[in-house]
């Protein structure tokens, strides 16, 4: 499906010196296969390891070696693409793209261009503050990694590590489907999200086992489309924002004031915020792509498309809906809850057998809000799903109110120990004891005759006297026994 | 003794076997030779020491009763095939020095089966040419001689003058559009090309990968059929390589051919081809025929075009597997002003003029705007030309044909007109292009006195026939001439 | 067997040279251009005689083999032999080879 027809919700629109302007986004990510060898070299693809250790001679590019296919590879690229609703291409083939670069050892990249193992797909995206979009996910291939260069070691050399080098990745090619930064990194949030429920790729961008390159044009709303620049590499999702922001504004400048986009690769540089162009890919634009004669087609089985397809695991979407009808908690908590596996886990683990609803705000609220406060990732979350189903039990059996809970949380997030120790140790159960209650109501009755008085005419000043009785309390008065006994003693 | 060097490797290892002589006799003898032969230029590299250690080291697995079916027996090896710690030049400079921490498939098997190695043999610059004259280490000149000095033929000339020469028992080659063949007519001897995926191509420097295919150059049929036992197999590092056994190739050698259909192609009649050629053709179908095949007529009709197709194919492939020689990992690096500057100056420095004419012509064919019309229409034709054979499978098991249009040339004569060098390989290119089995077979001598020879080209994987065909054309040319060693 | 004529209609000039030598990074002197491309017109124009070949519904053949690709287990199986892999580098420093700059 294309909808190069859709056009932006007015409030995406950039407003410019003559008018408002229209960002079309298209994404290509490269995913890193989950797999311990390379795609056609039995060397690892472990990361951070001394450079050049996890080479072998096929990855060095040495005379006469030869590539062989890696098939849990050519698996996870179809369990990748049933998880994209796409269409999977029995027969596909690898073919050489060429281009001399200090990091590519033989001279060309084993890719595939004709015939892609995985076809047009679809998957739908909820961008935060707008409704659901459908983007359309062109194709998928297979392809080698380079290698890194290091800059930095010399000044006048460059120093060449190619560790990374022939390790498989996917590249999803989206349709120019997005309008918005927001669309862009709801998409790739949701991409990392499905491949990280298949299990084919760890989605960590921070080691560049996800990224981006990002195809940005603007157009009138709803007009011809543009001519686009491609931004290379970018590597999170704040970047991908920035960067389309800052790639759209520097088009519009340029087309008002009556110049043109030459269609070129730009780099994103997070520092400047601002892109620039790659000049020195620019003669490289002549591939020469043909069929690589060192590899011969790859002609799957639909039985084995069938089996992968029988054995996949739970996704984003399938979990969402089972946690509203499971849990009742609202579509868009559940959305917020099923984006990312580790998320979702947890909050499973919280919700089970728990008021779900409650769990879903704790969770959103309390936990992210401290989580981000400290720049913690929740997979190292001081406070474990259990123990925080721990504090959600002791407000739901009344041991303490949500107020008192708010102060347990902090403790435990300080490492202060799991909800009922802090309970113990800083003796913060709720007092039930009427006998107790009674005492501290008559104190407070007697402390204000006056307030008694206009009270039994206007029974919305009995706050304040629970208000009293709280505070003497140390919030821990359970505050539905101190209003049953106010109103008692007011003869209410 | 008598001189160990005019022996078969057939009966050299047998003598072995009896105790006549040993593998340290038989390599000294070879060593000798080979010093003998310094101005026919056939080595790249010499390995005379370890050579000799690997006899000793032979003689006593064979005083073990360990010997492999190569044990002892003095070989060469083209320089296209990496062998572990002996440096390997592909006959260019650009390869500078490279020593490859890594053996190839082909020669692993040979080391195995207890071959000698004496050295790396020259060839054409990564086995582009058909006249040795492109290798940047010289020409090999014919041990065949008139009045001047003959081109051995190429690629593997280095090979296949060794081999005529008696300073190798036998010699491993590659045969990329003719390499093997073209050569073994040009020298008297014999050359096969074996069905593609027989022989493992790692470790074999790429010329053009889907027509590369390595095979032996021998003293007589039953050799070749030893050696390329040794060096075929199943090689899962090579995705290409065929998973079947070899046939009993020794033993067809001498199978009888009796009712076999042998195919003559019409369109391997060509014009301007020395009537010789056609006459020693015509006496080849005679010989057949009094062996007891039956001779059937048949037509491939797009012949004509399978040089023109392999000469966008190759240079295709070519212009990417050369890619890597850029000076970064291995190599000679010449500085240049800056990182393409110095891949210029490099690659400038490093590749000879046949080698860069072909890198520029397989980069054009394949260049935005010209691939359908060239590559995508070359490897249409490649069809038809493979379907031509499969047609003519149908009424017969294989086909006779003359292996080359000429006989040895002086050198120098077509060095500056690549059209006419590459119609060289005008009838052994087919094979190539087709994945074919193809050996050629020394059948006769010209008015010059010069050595002519006979091709067999079998179906695929059918082997085993196409050495029962040779043996049977060995058997009926009796051909025994030897060049008379004016090098020594 | 008489040689091809070259065809003239094969338009390669010394401009496409220059370019063909660029992508495949071959330095060409200036004054070698026309006579190279006098020499790759005369193949080209040989090599065009594949034009009257009729191909029509006939599949290209990128392979002499006709099966499907192997494929091999997910296993380190290489690798670990930075030694042997720098051993040939004209340049190598603590384990990186060394080429020219090559920064964007």
């Amino acid at each position: 499906m294309f909808t190069a027809e859709r056009v932006a919700d007015e409030k995406d629109w950039v407003k410019g010196e003559t008018g408002d302007w229209e960002v079309i986004i298209g994404l290509e990510v490269h995913a890193q296969v989950a797999s311990n060898s390379k795609l056609f070299s039995g060397a690892a693809t472990k990361y951070g390891s001394e450079p050049n250790s996890q080479v072998s001679l096929v990855d060095a590019g040495m005379p006469g070696m030869l590539p062989v296919m890696n098939e849990f590879c050519v698996e996870q690229a179809v369990r990748t693409g049933l998880g994209l609703n796409a269409k999977i291409n029995l027969f596909s083939r690898f073919d050489r793209k060429n281009y001399f670069y200090v990091d590519l050892p033989q001279g060309y990249q084993i890719s595939q261009f004709e015939h892609p193992i995985v076809g047009e797909g679809e998957i739908e995206i909820e961008p935060e503050g707008g409704e659901a979009v459908m983007v359309g996910i062109e194709r998928l291939h297979l392809e080698q990694d380079a290698g890194k260069s290091v800059h930095d070691l010399s000044d006048d050399e460059t120093y060449v590590d190619l560790n990374r080098c022939g390790v498989a990745l996917m590249e999803i090619v989206s349709k120019p489907d997005m309008r918005s930064p927001e669309e862009a990194s709801a998409y790739v949030d949701k991409l990392r999200g499905i491949v990280r429920a298949l299990g084919t790729c760890d989605g960590d961008m921070e080691k560049g086992n996800m990224r981006a390159d990002v195809n940005v044009s603007v157009r009138r709303p709803g007009g011809e489309l543009g001519t686009r620049c491609e931004i290379k590499n970018v590597n999170s999702l704040r970047f991908i924002r920035q960067a389309i922001m800052h790639e759209a504004r520097r088009h519009i400048d340029i087309i008002e004031d009556g110049g043109t986009i030459d269609q070129e690769t730009r780099l994103y540089d997070s520092v400047k915020n601002e892109t620039r162009s790659m000049r020195s890919k620019e003669d490289a634009h002549d591939y020469r792509y043909f069929p690589d004669p060192d590899l011969l087609p790859l002609q799957l089985e639909q039985s084995f498309v069938d089996a992968i397809k029988a054995n996949l695991p739970e996704l984003p979407d399938q979990r969402k809906a089972r946690f509203v009808s499971e849990f009742g908690i609202p579509a868009y908590d559940a959305g917020v809850l099923t984006v990312d596996k580790t998320v979702a886990d947890y909050y499973e683990v919280v919700a089970t057998g728990r008021d779900a609803k409650i769990a879903a705000n704790w969770m959103m609220g309390d936990l992210f809000g401290a989580l981000n406060k400290a720049q913690i990732d929740l997979s190292d979350s001081p406070v474990s799903a259990k123990a925080l189903g721990g504090l959600l039990d002791r407000i739901g059996d009344d041991t303490i109110s949500g107020k008192i809970a708010k102060q347990v949380f902090e403790k435990m997030f300080e490492g202060g120990g799991t909800a009922d120790e802090i309970i113990e140790r800083d003796g913060l159960k709720q007092v039930t004891d009427t006998g107790a209650i009674e005492a501290m109501v008559q104190e407070a009755l007697d402390a204000n005759p006056a307030q008694v008085e206009k009270a039994k005419l206007n029974p919305k000043l009995l706050g304040f006297f629970v208000g009293q009785v709280m505070k003497a309390s140390g919030g821990k008065a359970n505050p539905g026994a101190v209003n049953k006994i106010l109103r008692a003693k007011l003869g209410l | 003794m008598s001189d160990l060097t005019k022996l078969t490797l057939e009966d050299a290892l047998e003598g072995m076997t009896k105790g006549d002589f040993s593998s340290v006799e038989l390599t000294r003898a070879h060593v000798d030779a080979c010093m003998e032969a310094s101005d026919l230029n056939a080595f790249v590299t010499t390995t005379f020491e370890q050579a000799l250690n690997q006899a000793k080291a032979s003689d006593e697995r064979r005083a073990k009763g360990e010997a492999g079916s190569l044990e002892g027996a003095p070989l060469g090896v083209k320089d296209l095939f990496c062998t572990e710690g002996v440096k390997t030049t592909a006959g260019s400079q650009i390869l500078g020095d490279f020593k490859p921490p890594y053996e190839s498939s082909v020669t692993t098997n040979m080391k195995a089966d207890g071959m000698v190695m004496l050295g790396k043999l020259n060839l054409d610059e990564f086995a582009m040419g058909s006249s040795n004259e492109t290798s940047s280490y010289g020409n090999v000149v014919n041990p065949w001689k008139k009045d001047v000095e003959l081109v051995p033929g190429g690629s593997s000339g280095g090979s296949a003058a060794a081999v005529a020469a008696d300073i190798c028992l036998g010699a491993t080659a590659t045969d990329t559009g003719g390499s093997i063949r073209q050569p073994a007519s040009f020298t008297g001897t014999v050359g096969i090309k074996p069905t593609y995926g027989r022989c493992s191509r790692w470790g074999v420097v790429a010329f053009a990968s889907s027509l590369d295919q390595a095979g032996p150059i021998a003293k007589t049929v039953k050799d070749s059929a030893i050696l390329l036992d040794s060096m075929a197999g199943y090689d899962p590092k090579d995705s290409t390589s065929l998973n079947v056994d070899n046939g009993d190739w020794v033993a067809s050698c001498e199978k009888s051919i009796k009712g076999l259909r042998i195919g003559i192609p019409k369109e391997y009649t060509v014009d301007g081809m020395p009537s010789e050629i056609q006459t020693l053709w015509d006496q080849g179908i005679e010989w057949m025929k009094d062996a007891g095949a039956e001779i059937v007529p048949v037509s491939l009709p797009h012949t004509k075009y399978a040089l023109p197709a392999y000469y966008i194919v190759a240079p295709a492939e070519a212009s990417s597997n050369l890619a890597r020689y850029d000076g970064m990992r291995y190599g000679t690096r010449v500085d240049g002003e800056n990182l393409n500057d110095t891949y210029e100056r490099t690659r400038a420095a490093g590749f000879g003029p046949e080698v860069q004419r072909r890198i520029m012509i397989g980069t054009y064919v394949l260049s935005a705007g010209y691939y359908d019309a060239y590559y995508l229409q070359a490897q249409k034709v490649r069809t038809r030309i493979a379907q031509d054979f499969k047609n003519a499978w149908e009424t017969c098991d294989a086909l006779l044909t003359p292996t080359c249009p000429s006989a040895p040339f002086a050198i120098g004569r077509k060095v500056n007109d690549p059209i006419t060098m590459y119609l060289n390989d005008i009838f052994t290119v087919t094979a190539n292009l087709a994945g074919l089995p193809g050996i050629s077979v020394p059948a006769a001598l010209d008015g010059d006195g010069l050595p002519l020879g006979l091709q067999i080209i079998g179906k695929a994987l059918d082997e085993d026939t196409v050495f029962a065909a040779a043996g049977a054309l060995e058997k009926a040319a009796n051909f025994t001439a030897k060049p008379n060693k004016w090098w020594v | 067997m008489s040689k091809p004529e070259t065809g003239p209609e094969t338009g390669v000039d010394a401009e496409t040279v220059r370019k063909i030598a660029r992508l495949s990074r071959l330095h060409v002197e200036e004054e070698r251009l026309v006579p190279l491309a006098d020499e790759l017109n005369g193949i080209l124009g040989w090599i065009e005689q594949l034009g009257e070949v009729d191909v029509a519904g006939v599949e290209p053949m990128t392979s002499a083999v006709d099966m499907k690709a192997p494929l091999r287990a997910d296993a380190i199986t290489d690798g670990n032999k930075r030694d042997d892999v720098l051993a040939n580098a004209p340049r190598s420093d603590s384990g990186f080879y060394v080429v020219p700059r090559s920064v964007e």
